[in-house]
């Protein structure tokens, strides 16, 4: 019997191991729900490309299962990969050819031909704002450029389910605007579920219905932003002391407030405030008449990076660069192992 | 409107022959490389003809076969150097995310490759025909020799494909020029495998089934019709297709892992 339509996704202990490496995925369970933005937050290495590469088809996991619009990923391949697009992590386009002949072989890969062929090729070179340099070679294309088009080409065939591989890594503010604009209207007006990789706190933030966080495989929380972030509920206070050797002193201050934590600047103290309502001013008045010098004083309000600090005891930036090199390579190395 | 595996063979063949033709190093050379070498044996190894037992006159003539199988193997290694970058960029994957199935869009890789080795060999025909060489074959030994260009073509390109696959390295499918050319040069090449004098050579260019290819090619320019040539030359160009095809299909199925 044919599994019923729709155009969720869903995962239960999915695991995907390489032969020289760690359990790149470790037995993550998720569920996407249609017309559904999941951003997949976490560093490099974290296993999100391995994820998307077993839930596009591309790598079949080591264990677990997963099902893509209904159909699952090791049984019905042919069935999830009509039905999804995907711009994987590298925008792999040729640079010889034009941005209207990549969409017409994406096209014809597809079986789509004739006036409609080009008809939803204006009109995708029109979405993705490159019409003026449809008849260009893409070797001359900027990052945001091929980005674009990399979506374009991931939308051809009018699919129900987008997987998105960091699509915006590298790109300056102004492409990653409009490329977030673009996710959002696919998702809002065409009921497309996407399923959105990245390591930026602020694609997920602004982008994502939900997040789920990982790291080294798992998932270490999942929610809308709103509740993962009321779940860390107090602000962070951060204090640079102007003179190095006071460190100590700031420190001692800061504590009687709250939890030391990691900062976001060198030489910063950090603490997690004990209560939601933490008085900056009394901080301010208890350094004062303790005599310390503050080069730097701020008060954060909870990000989804505490969010990831609460949970895996790291920054979100900076962690896993190596882990992030050996994933790709391990990726990119799985079918020739 | 729905295209099937013939729309997308043709549009991947298509891909290949623009992709060739926008980089003017891999028309170019391929064009100059064996016509210079050609003009160089033709000038430097004439007086070779005067061997007795030498089947002609000409060495040009006897030497025009080189180009054809040189330009099938200069066309295989630009054509699957760019394959293996497709699987080096991820290109692959892009096209292992469609519909497409493995058979048909290794075809397609092969249809541009023999489109382009094609209108090589046109070149160097055109190129014999104007400095006075005739083909003892005629006409239709000419459209023979388009087929048996095909087989070559097929037989390199199929190795070539396997190497892009299985290794996913531009650079281990360029090392496969030099390992190519040993086997060029060890062949009847130069001289007919009789009249060459050292054993082992003869032993070697013997057994190297590119001397079978040369020999077919030649036979149709100087000597007319000789079935043995022919035949031998599209058994050695057959069985290395067959081969070179397995191969390249086997590494497919491994490269796109998908499920």
């Amino acid at each position: 019997m044919e599994p019923p339509r729709d155009n969720s996704i869903e995962a239960h202990e999915l695991v995907r191991e390489f032969k020289k490496g760690p359990r790149a995925v470790d037995g993550i369970d998720l569920r996407v729900e249609p017309g559904e933005i999941y951003g997949f937050l976490g560093p490099n290495g974290a296993g999100k490309s391995t994820t998307v590469h077993m839930l596009t088809t591309l790598l079949p996991p080591t264990a677990g299962t997963a099902r893509v619009a209904g159909y699952d990923v090791v049984k019905e391949g042919p069935k999830v990969r009509k039905v999804i697009g995907a711009a994987l992590q590298e925008a792999a386009l040729d640079p010889y050819l034009t941005g209207r002949e990549h969409l017409r072989l994406q096209m014809a890969m597809h079986g789509i031909t004739g006036e409609e062929r080009q008809r939803r090729s204006d009109e995708l070179l029109m979405r993705v704002g490159l019409t003026e340099a449809a008849d260009r070679k893409v070797k001359g294309y900027s990052g945001g450029m091929k980005r674009r088009l990399d979506l374009a080409l991931a939308l051809v065939h009018r699919p129900r389910i987008l997987f998105l591989d960091e699509p915006t890594t590298g790109l300056d503010i102004q492409s990653r605007t409009a490329l977030w604009v673009e996710v959002g209207r696919l998702a809002k007006e065409e009921g497309v579920t996407v399923f959105l990789t990245t390591q930026y706190l602020e694609e997920a933030d602004v982008l994502a219905d939900r997040v789920g966080i990982i790291d080294h495989g798992r998932i270490v929380a999942e929610g809308t932003p709103e509740q993962l972030k009321a779940e860390i509920a107090c602000s962070t206070v951060e204090a640079v002391p102007a003179d190095p050797d006071e460190h100590g002193a700031v420190a001692a201050v800061l504590e009687r407030f709250g939890e030391p934590t990691t900062g976001f600047r060198p030489g910063s103290i950090a603490v997690q405030l004990a209560s939601s309502n933490g008085d900056l001013a009394e901080i301010v008045r208890t350094l004062d008449a303790e005599g310390v010098r503050i080069s730097h004083l701020q008060i954060h309000d909870p990000t989804l990076d505490d969010v990831f600090l609460a949970k895996t005891g790291r920054h979100l930036e900076g962690a896993g660069e190596q882990e992030g090199d050996q994933e790709a390579d391990e990726v990119r190395e799985s079918a020739r192992a | 409107m729905k295209g099937g595996p013939l729309l997308q063979m043709s549009t991947l063949g298509r891909r290949a022959v623009i992709r060739t033709a926008r980089q003017p190093a891999n028309v170019i050379f391929p064009l100059i490389f064996p016509m210079l070498l050609l003009a160089v044996n033709a000038g430097g190894l004439k007086a070779a003809t005067s061997l007795p037992g030498f089947p002609t006159n000409s060495f040009l003539a006897f030497a025009l076969a080189v180009p054809f199988v040189q330009g099938a193997l200069l066309a295989t290694i630009n054509a699957n150097v760019e394959f293996a970058r497709d699987v080096q960029t991820g290109f692959l994957n892009r096209l292992a995310l469609t519909p497409v199935r493995g058979i048909v869009l290794l075809l397609g890789q092969l249809g541009g490759l023999l489109t382009i080795a094609l209108v090589q060999a046109g070149f160097y025909l055109a190129v014999g025909l104007a400095f006075g060489v005739r083909l003892a074959s005629g006409v239709a030994g000419a459209l023979v020799l388009i087929v048996l260009e095909t087989v070559i073509v097929l037989g390199f390109a199929g190795l070539g494909s396997w190497a892009a696959l299985r290794t996913g390295s531009t650079e281990a499918v360029q090392g496969l020029f030099p390992v190519f050319f040993v086997f060029l040069f060890l062949s009847s090449m130069n001289m007919p495998r009789n009249l060459i004098e050292a054993d082992w050579f003869r032993w070697v260019a013997t057994v190297n089934p590119v001397s079978y290819l040369i020999e077919a090619v030649r036979s149709l320019v100087i000597e007319g019709w000789n079935w043995e040539a022919i035949g031998l030359g599209f058994a050695a160009g057959g069985a290395l297709a067959v081969v070179g095809f397995a191969l390249a299909a086997h590494a497919l199925i491994r490269r796109l892992e998908r499920t």
